[in-house]
Order: C-alpha cells, then structure tokens, then sequence
C-alpha cells in the first residue's frame, strides 16, 4: 500500500487541505473508488476505510493481480467533513458538479481537476455516492445513459439492482458522467444510508466491489457471490408523494417488499397529532428509497417504490 | 389601475406556516390582461431566486414608487416578482435552505415533483403571456459587478438587440453550457419568452445608484415595447462583449489563500501590470500574492469578500 496526496492546497488559518489517495498494486490504472465527494457522506468514507483494509491484506499475501492497480481516495472533501458542512467551506459549491475540472479556474473547479487528472484513466471508476434527499436506499449500482454505459459489466457487482437513469443537465459535470465520457466504466454505489454508517450495508457494498474487482481479474479474492443483479429504469421507479407537511413516522424500510394498500407512512398534525395522511404504497413493490427524517413537505417523494412487475 | 398582490405559488409547510410566492401587479384598469398579453404588452421584473442576492429589492420597490406616480402613463402590465425563494432571503442564503439546493437549477420544474421542483413549474407557468422578463442577480457575496446583462450565445441574436437598451454598462455573450439549461433565464427563453439576466452591485447589500440605473432601463424597455406611454430613453450605451469562445476577458483568480486586499475598484481601466489587490497572510504580516492585470482592459468584476481560498475569483477584466 502506498499512501499519497492526490492534491493539495495550502490554506491560511487550517492545516493544508489534502485530498489522500492509497495505491494497490502496480501497472495499468485498473479499478478506481472514490469515496466522499461531500462533507456529510460518512458511510461513503467508511465503506472506502473498509476497503483499504481489505486490500492491505490481499495486497500483503500477493493477492493483486500482477500489473494491475488500484487507487482508493476515501475523501475528496475532508475540510467540509471537519466542520459538518456538506458542500464546500467558503462559497458552498459542490465538487461533484465541477467536473472534469479546470487547472485555472475558482477552487472546487481546481480540486475537480486535481482529481480527475488522476482517476481519468482508471480502466473502471466507483463512486460512493448520496442522494440529495434525506433518506434510505436499497443497495444498488446506478449508471448514466451516456451511451458508454455496460449494464453486463454493473451486474457484477451482485447488489440487488442495477438502476439506470438518464442525465439530467447539472449531471453532465459529475465524476460518474465524465468518467463515462473520458472512456473509464463508470459506476455509483447507493448504499443504504449517507449520514450515518450502516454497517451491514457497509459489508455488502464492500463484497460487492471485490466480487467486481475479482470478477475482472483485478484480484485474486473468492468471496460472497451477491444477488443476481435486476436492471431497472428509474423512470420506471413509482414516487409516492405527501399530500400535507408534518411529522413523518416511517412503516416501510429500503429494500422491503410492499403490497398494494399497504401503509408505508403516516404524517401527522405537530401541534394535535390528528393523523393528516396515511400514506399508502399504490402498487405492489420493493421500496427503492424511503425518506428518513422527522419533518416531510408537501407533495415530497417520500417513498419509490419499484413496480411487481419491473421485478419479474 | 389596477395594482394588486397576487400569490403565484404556495404549498403547505411542516409547523403551522404556508409557503407563498407573490408577485405584484401593475395593469391599467379596463383592458383585460388577455387583449394586453396579445398585443405583447407585459414585462415581468424577477428578483430574489437568490437569497442572498438583495439589489433587485430596491428595483422593485422603486419601480413600484415610480408607476404609481405617474400611473397615467401604464399602458401595459407590469408584474413585479420580489422574492422567488423567500426561505433563502429570510435566513441569508443564496438556495433555498433546508434542502441546499441551488433554486437556479430547477427550472423549468415539474407540476408533479417535490415542493421546490412544483413551486418552479408553477411559476414557469405564472410567466406564460410574458413579452420580456428580467431576472435581476446580484452576483454573489464574494464579488462586485459594474451592471451587466448575460446572455447565452443560444440567445444573443434576439436578446442583444433588446440589452442594448437596458441602460447597463456591459452586454456579455457568454459561450453554452449544458449544465446553464436549467436555469430559470434558459427555460424561459427557450420557450420563446425573451429574458435577460442582470447582473450587478453584490450580495447581501444594496448599491442604490445601480438600482436607479436598472429602473431607468426598466422603464426605457417599457417605453420601447408600448408598456409607459411616456418616451424614456436609456443613458448609457452598453459595451458589447461577443464572448462565446471565452476569449475577451481575463479571469483574475488568487493564486494563494490568504485575505485579499482590493486596489482597485470596478469599473476602472486598467493597464497591462497594473496592481489590482494584494494577498496577504495578517498572522505573518506578509503579502503573500500581488495580483496584477495581465492586459490593458476594463475591470468590471472585483472581489469583495476578502477571505480568498487557492482559485477564488477575485476579479474580471474586459479585454480592450
């Protein structure tokens, strides 16, 4: 294992903002893993940490296939995850819509270069990634429609599911899409949770990528075989929306099967507790996401749900 | 005439409150606002999709001030939108706090999305029938802009012909950029609804003499489209830049962290090597970074904020 700065700034009052990366392995750029973009994605770094152990100990036993390498940067972000910010410190900017980055540009734009320079030309590109909305995923890998996309390639991973979904216009600046465009293949992990660490989710994200890296003759490594991956759209996805604001009691959790009719939610007057929606799935179902905070706005997706028939 | 409040959105809130998004509007009284729309007589002054971006406040209160008092004059309608993200003005932020999103990036929204995504698409709507919009910005907290409107190069063979007579200092042509189209200015204009984007002053403040230069090239858009009966001419005659390959303006960025010390103040001319600010590090006592124009040329954008990370934008020259 070799530990390195990927990039570095120096600041005025902090220690140096430092961007590390941990190298396995040498030869051609193999399999990339980048782990949190944002300040707030705990669970992203802690799957990263899990896997830089695991590597350190196949790499130790010789278990790196022999011209292949991996490099792991648990956290692309740690200044905003020192002071519980999610995006950056001073201008709020977001490098996960700076990519590919420019050498010259404000800040973020420079440190989406910094990266990208050094990822761009790793054969396959992961991304730990979270969703804006607060809430819990079914494990998953999600892939743009770029065209580029290799839906074989995803179901490798043996989660759950394979989701694709197709850029929106703030995509095209993301690690993953520029990832696809620069010819790596390129991946998003949805693990259940982003703010808290969920370890369960944690080990199955962290079998996943060895599974994949096995798979592809990255390393030597037999371990859990995962699921038969299913490919939907997430178009195809069916939101299930408040009807009123208020207090939200979750009944139905990622991942779990649904049926018709049945109460996935309820939301509640805060000041007389009256009950002002149950809110109910539409359609039988696995629940790809439920929102897990106390406080819901009207008409918010708090629950997606994928369809029976998607799943068959 | 009439001059009325009217909500162009709202939705329920968790803890006892309704979200409400108002506009104010001006219409002269027994003309029915579908004759008026058809004879392409209403502008829609927008400000606010911003927090933190306050120079429009004082627009649309002085161009309120102003059409009442010489009401005689309205020929058209005239709806003032004061505050498109009224959750980011009241609590000092630039998106819309709670969901730290960018409120710029959701256009054109959706009926049946999220609350901010259905707030957006019910305000696409409300601006249906509109001949010109300007949405007025105020760059950002960080940086001061002489005034100026933007414009996609998707959009410049309609817009510039109509900024030119805005009464601003500059009209910059900016290249297309995928991640631009979900603007607000963007979904507007490529529904054939003309908009143009002000920038001008800073964040969190009010430069009263801009907000004069804006309402008098309000009123001399409105004089031009039949909207004031009264003949208003702008006074200043912008600098047009064509800037699509991105080629007539220096990018001043800060080459280390530190605090940044302005010299020179926008709207200046300036020299090829001329000290425009200095970084300094106050805990050493030392200039860390001069910060010098790398051609002879207009400075029209100057950083305000003094706190500067390696990269922070602290000026723009335009190139002459």
């Amino acid at each position: 294992m070799k530990k390195e700065i990927i990039y570095e700034i120096k600041a005025l009052y902090r220690d140096d903002f430092r961007i590390t990366g941990y190298r396995f392995g040498h030869g051609e750029p193999s399999v990339c893993i980048v782990g949190g973009l944002r300040g707030n994605e705990y669970q992203q770094i802690y799957v990263c940490s899990r896997l830089i152990k695991k590597l350190k100990k196949l790499e130790e036993k010789g278990r790196i296939e022999k011209g292949k390498e991996i490099l792991v940067i648990p956290c692309a972000n740690p200044y905003s995850v020192n002071t519980k910010k999610r995006f950056w410190t001073i201008d709020n900017t977001d490098i996960n819509r700076m990519f590919p980055g420019y050498s010259l540009g404000e800040t973020t734009q420079r440190i989406a270069n910094g990266i990208f320079e050094k990822v761009k030309d790793y054969q396959y590109g992961i991304q730990f990634a979270s969703f804006y909305m607060p809430g819990n995923f079914v494990p998953q890998v999600r892939m743009m429609k770029t065209g580029a996309e290799n839906i074989e390639l995803a179901k490798k991973f043996g989660l759950p599911y394979v989701v694709l979904h197709n850029p929106r216009p703030f995509d095209t600046t993301t690690l993953n899409y520029n990832w696809q465009i620069w010819e790596t293949d390129a991946f998003s992990i949805y693990t259940t949770s982003t703010g808290g660490i969920d370890k369960n989710s944690a080990k199955q994200a962290l079998d996943a990528i060895l599974n994949f890296m096995a798979k592809q003759g990255t390393i030597d490594y037999r371990g859990y075989e995962g699921y038969v991956s299913r490919v939907v759209e997430s178009q195809n996805f069916i939101d299930v929306r408040t009807s009123h604001a208020g207090f939200f009691e979750q009944c139905a959790k990622a991942g779990e099967k649904v049926d018709e009719g049945q109460i996935l939610a309820i939301i509640s007057d805060p000041y007389t507790a009256e009950i002002k929606q149950e809110i109910k799935a539409p359609v039988s179902g696995i629940v790809a996401f439920a929102h897990n905070e106390t406080l819901a706005y009207q008409n918010t997706a708090v629950y997606k749900l994928i369809p029976e028939e998607d799943e068959l | 005439m009439v001059d009325k409040i009217e909500i162009v959105a709202s939705a329920e809130l968790p803890v006892d409150e309704e979200l409400e998004i108002f506009k104010h509007r001006f219409m002269p009284d027994n003309v029915t606002p579908a004759k008026l729309e058809d004879d392409k007589k209403r502008i829609a002054i927008v400000t606010g999709i911003h927090g933190d971006e306050l120079e429009g406040q004082y627009v649309c209160y002085e161009l309120a001030r102003r059409i009442r008092e010489k009401k005689e004059n309205l020929a058209g309608i005239v709806d003032i939108y004061p505050a498109m993200n009224p959750f980011g003005i009241d609590n000092i932020t630039r998106g819309i706090p709670a969901f730290d999103l960018d409120m710029n990036r959701l256009f054109p929204g959706n009926s049946n999305g999220d609350m901010n995504e259905y707030i957006a698409a019910e305000i696409m709507k409300d601006m249906e029938g509109t001949t010109l919009c300007l949405d007025i910005h105020a760059s950002n907290i960080f940086l001061t802009e002489a005034p100026q409107i933007r414009i996609n190069e998707e959009h410049k063979d309609i817009l510039v012909p109509i900024a030119l007579k805005s009464n601003v200092d500059l009209v910059w042509v900016h290249g297309a950029s995928t991640v631009l189209e979900s603007t607000f200015a963007y979904s507007l204009n490529s529904r054939g609804i003309n908009t143009l984007v002000v920038e001008m002053g800073v964040g969190m403040r009010i430069t009263k003499e801009y907000g004069d230069q804006m309402v008098d090239g309000i009123f001399s858009l409105m004089s031009e489209l039949g909207i004031w009966k009264e003949k208003c001419m702008p006074s200043k005659e912008p600098v047009l830049s064509n800037d699509e390959q991105g080629q007539d303006v220096y990018y001043l960025n800060a080459e280390v962290s530190g605090i940044f010390m302005k010299e020179k103040t926008h709207g200046m001319m300036v020299e090829e090597g001329e000290l425009i600010g200095i970084v300094v590090d106050p805990l050493m006592g030392n200039v860390l970074s001069e910060v010098k124009a790398p051609g002879k040329g207009w400075l029209f954008t100057i950083r305000e904020y003094p706190v500067v990370d390696e990269g922070s934008l602290v000026g723009r020259i335009l190139k002459i």
